[in-house]
């Protein structure tokens, strides 16, 4: 009993460490979404290149969609901009597009000279969307399940490693559940 | 001399009110209404910019939180009300001080949990070593019998 109590302080010191060292490769500027399994919030906003035209939640229904947050002045989404083609082209991923708190004439700009991977973009100058959902930095990559559930955020550039390793299984799992 | 101090203090003077200047202006009836908003705010953490509240922080997505503290307030929504709303978007990190619940009672108990532990601990040592001084000095009757005999061979010697 005794020769257990010598020992106590390392078991403590041990215990301790497996503890921390667990928190160690994690990334804490990396949050989880509030929303995750809640539908996107409620919004009605312009489309970017047609004024006259609204978006409002019916834009996520019937197809598991990408929603990419992104705007011009953004350095990473210049960054992830050709993956997000790739993905457009080459994978036949449905990308949706909010444009947060931009102009319009710049995420012109921006479209021309890196091309549209996005099927629709939605236009959001004020960041109301962006704020209802929690955006927090772009660039951020919703995974919305058919019914315009939330099923996972990514919170900076996608590529392929993230794609490959986080997105697309959740992808894959929500098509074959709808 | 007191040229030069008078100018470092006007310097000073200039330079206080240009640090501060995080805040947009936003009115207020009332004296007790701004100070439940500058308490909300303090209490907010910023979830970009992480070691900062959203009082402090000048990151847009904080100015978008301060607004809808100060929206909501006018609405006359209650501090609950409004840490929930913001909760709701931007998750429980939001919050500097965690709600008591299940998952984090533990982190809530802990400190109790760690003096009470100490205490015992402590209390455990001094009990064991008083307990052992008594075993030591307690001796059985032949002992004590041998004990005298000496004590009193040595008197004996002494005396002589």
């Amino acid at each position: 009993m005794k020769r257990f109590f010598l020992f106590l302080p390392l078991l403590v010191a041990v215990g301790v460490g497996v503890f921390l060292f667990a928190g160690l490769g994690k990334d804490p500027t990396k949050l989880e979404s509030a929303l995750i399994g809640k539908p996107v919030p409620e919004f009605s906003l312009e489309d970017l290149s047609d004024p006259e035209l609204k978006h409002d939640n019916s834009v996520f229904k019937g197809e598991v969609s990408l929603l990419n947050v992104w705007a011009e002045w953004c350095p990473s989404c210049w960054d992830e901009h050709e993956y997000l083609m790739h993905l457009a082209r080459d994978k036949g991923v449905r990308i949706v597009g909010l444009n947060y708190k931009d102009q319009r004439e710049n995420a012109f700009r921006f479209l021309n000279r890196l091309g549209n991977p996005y099927e629709t973009i939605i236009f959001d100058p004020e960041g109301k969307l962006g704020f209802d959902l929690g955006v927090y930095g772009a660039p951020e990559t919703y995974v919305i399940s058919a019914d315009g559930i939330v099923l996972h955020r990514h919170v900076g550039v996608v590529n392929e490693q993230v794609w490959q390793q986080e997105l697309l299984p959740i992808v894959n799992e929500a098509r074959g559940e709808s | 001399m007191r040229v030069a101090m008078l100018l470092l203090l006007a310097a000073f003077w200039l330079a206080g009110p240009a640090s501060a200047e995080v805040q947009e202006v936003y009115d207020f009836d009332t004296r007790a209404e701004e100070q439940r908003y500058q308490q909300l705010i303090s209490e907010l953490r910023c979830p970009k910019c992480q070691n900062q509240n959203i009082a402090d922080s000048n990151a847009p997505i904080s100015k978008d939180m301060r607004d809808q503290v100060y929206r909501m307030m006018r609405q006359g929504a209650s501090n609950e009300e409004i840490v929930g709303d913001l909760v709701a978007r931007f998750g429980e990190f939001v919050q500097y001080k965690p709600p008591v619940d299940k998952r984090t009672i533990v982190l809530w108990a802990f400190p109790a949990i760690a003096a009470i532990g100490g205490f015992l601990v402590v209390a455990g040592v001094l009990w064991r070593a008083r307990r052992r001084n008594e075993q030591d000095s307690a001796l059985s009757d032949d002992e004590k019998r041998r004990a005298e005999r000496i004590l009193k061979d040595q008197g004996g010697s002494s005396d002589r």
